[in-house]
């Protein structure tokens, strides 16, 4: 079966014809038919808008409330970019630090899988506590807490993941700690970090949410988690779902901005993103 | 059983670049993977080292390029600036995040050579292996003997004086192969490299080598060195002569009669 893709003029820019290919449009076009089914099933059923709104009148919603949606959009994403940066800074230094020594890295890992395991539930009305002049910089620390640990697993495990041969040549060469960390075990570990990275991305902006769901924020600074609290208590249902969207949509736009610089990174060379022609 | 063919009487008159005297290597599990192994090698000679897999062929190569540490035995260089090594792998091992010039390149960057110089001395190495016009190009793009020519390269940047090289051709095909060996012998030829060369193809230890030191295992030992008394670099015509196919008998006889001595031994 010929892909669609292969019928467009050449002239079309190859990102245009990226977005038309089957890998977007299929899950596109299943994701139409089914809302078109539940907002079919809505209707029908005549079920109110405080049970189950449609998605039609979700967006209408997401319209009318834009003004007050938006800004706290901004703000839940601003903490969980904040977040991530902090996770990949910190997640690269402590991976390289962890692969200098196995002693090192036998001493701190489980103190790293600590903050894996830690439920952020419980744990950020208690850091919202400790850092009480500045709930930004509270709610990062507990969105931070989630996003690191994939950032240090999987580096961590790229930079010990070193082709013995290339190991032996750079021996040979008398190479010195710091030429075989940059030129040898960072290049190697690429693709491992940019796995970690993707799913650090989406837990950073969970973890943003969740901390302010349980921590409560308010005022001018208040992100996305406040305003479904708040649509929730005064049943403004259809204003819930449209924070969730705004929510979701962000999710997947970090996962695919994150994956196509995946891709953009390793295509002349790793096998996750290169063409296979046979 | 040791048959010792004595050396060409040219050789002997100039001083043996390495020896290797009752060099032993026993692993921490008690494997003996080389048994009083002695081994005098003369400059700007190819030496072959031929033998079934676990002889300890290339952990010889690997005592020799201080990648391994010998348990008993002696190493001798003839001067400590005498000897440039490099060492080229049975996978061609290039960098896969990297285009054929930084692969190159490499061992340059690693010493510190400034980039003008490093660049020169790159593409001279590419140009002795036959691979202008593919600087940019990525490992991945390349065929498996080109691969091994980038391989090759990487080794000769530094311009070493000696070659070790464990299998390089093993996973090629009979061409590339055979056009690799007349490569390598001008190569070797033009630059007055002494290279140790390990393989267990009998025809390309023969053909390459003005010695052949054929091993066992089982422990890893000698069990013959023939010197290889045909005109080097090789007539077009060699791999068809009576000479060559009585020197492949000889070595190949040589190896029968080891693996029944290895039986001999386990038992």
């Amino acid at each position: 079966m010929l892909s669609p893709a292969l019928d467009q003029p050449k002239s079309q820019p190859k990102w245009v014809r990226s977005l038309l290919s089957p890998d977007v449009l299929a899950p596109i076009i299943v994701g139409l038919v089914l809302l078109a089914a539940w907002e079919l099933a809505v209707r029908l059923t005549d079920t109110p808008h405080y049970i189950l709104p449609g998605p039609i009148l979700i967006l209408q919603t997401l319209a009318t409330d834009w003004p007050t949606l938006f800004p706290s959009w901004f703000v839940t994403m601003k903490i969980a970019f904040t977040a991530l940066v902090a996770a990949t800074l910190s997640g690269l230094f402590v991976a390289i630090l962890f692969a200098q020594s196995k002693w090192i890295e036998r001493s701190f890992f489980p103190y790293a899988v600590l903050l894996q395991t830690t439920p952020i539930v419980a744990v950020a009305p208690l850091i919202i506590i400790w850092l009480r002049n500045n709930t930004f910089a509270a709610l990062v620390v507990c969105a931070w807490i989630v996003a690191f640990f994939p950032i240090v697993s999987n580096t961590v495990l790229g930079l010990n993941s070193v082709d013995p041969s290339l190991a032996n040549l750079f021996k040979l060469n008398k190479a010195n700690r710091w030429q075989t960390l940059w030129h040898l075990r960072l290049p190697t570990s690429l693709p491992y970090f940019l796995a970690g990275l993707r799913i650090s991305g989406g837990l950073a902006l969970i973890g943003a949410v969740v901390a302010e769901f349980v921590a409560g924020t308010g005022g001018t600074q208040s992100g996305l988690a406040y305003q479904i609290l708040m649509a929730g208590y005064n049943l403004q249902i259809p204003r819930m779902f449209a924070a969730l969207l705004l929510i979701t949509v962000s999710g997947i736009t970090i996962f695919a901005l994150l994956s196509a610089l995946s891709n953009y990174l390793l295509k002349d060379w790793h096998a996750s993103a290169m063409k296979h022609e046979n | 059983m040791i048959v010792s063919t004595l050396p060409n009487a040219i050789a002997m008159q100039t001083q043996p670049i390495l020896t290797l005297e009752h060099v032993g290597k026993t692993y921490a599990n008690g494997t003996v993977a080389l048994k009083d192994f002695n081994l005098v090698v003369e400059p700007g000679t190819i030496t072959s080292l031929v033998g079934p897999s676990g002889c300890g062929k290339s952990t010889v190569l690997r005592i020799i390029s201080e990648l391994g540490d010998l348990t008993t035995g002696r190493l001798t260089w003839q001067s400590s600036d005498s000897h440039k090594l490099a060492y080229v792998f049975q996978e061609a091992a290039l960098m896969p995040w990297a285009t054929v010039i930084d692969n190159i390149r490499l061992p340059l960057k690693l010493a510190g050579v400034p980039k003008r110089e490093a660049l020169e001395l790159t593409s001279e190495a590419i140009a002795q292996v036959g691979l202008q016009g593919f600087e940019r190009v990525y490992p991945r793009e390349l065929s498996g003997g080109m691969q091994m020519r980038a391989s090759i390269a990487r080794a000769l940047v530094t311009r070493p004086n000696v070659l070790l090289m464990d299998e390089p051709f093993g996973a090629l095909d009979e061409m590339t192969r055979g056009k690799l060996n007349q490569d390598l012998l001008q190569l070797q030829h033009q630059r007055n490299l002494t290279i140790l060369f390990v393989t267990h193809s009998i025809y390309e230890a023969v053909y390459l080598a003005h010695r052949v030191v054929v091993m066992a295992s089982k422990p890893g030992r000698v069990v013959a060195e023939i010197a290889i008394d045909s005109p080097h670099p090789r007539e077009p015509d060699y791999r068809t002569s009576a000479q060559f196919n009585r020197y492949c008998r000889d070595v190949s006889h040589s190896l029968s009669a080891a693996m029944g001595e290895s039986l001999a031994l386990a038992l």
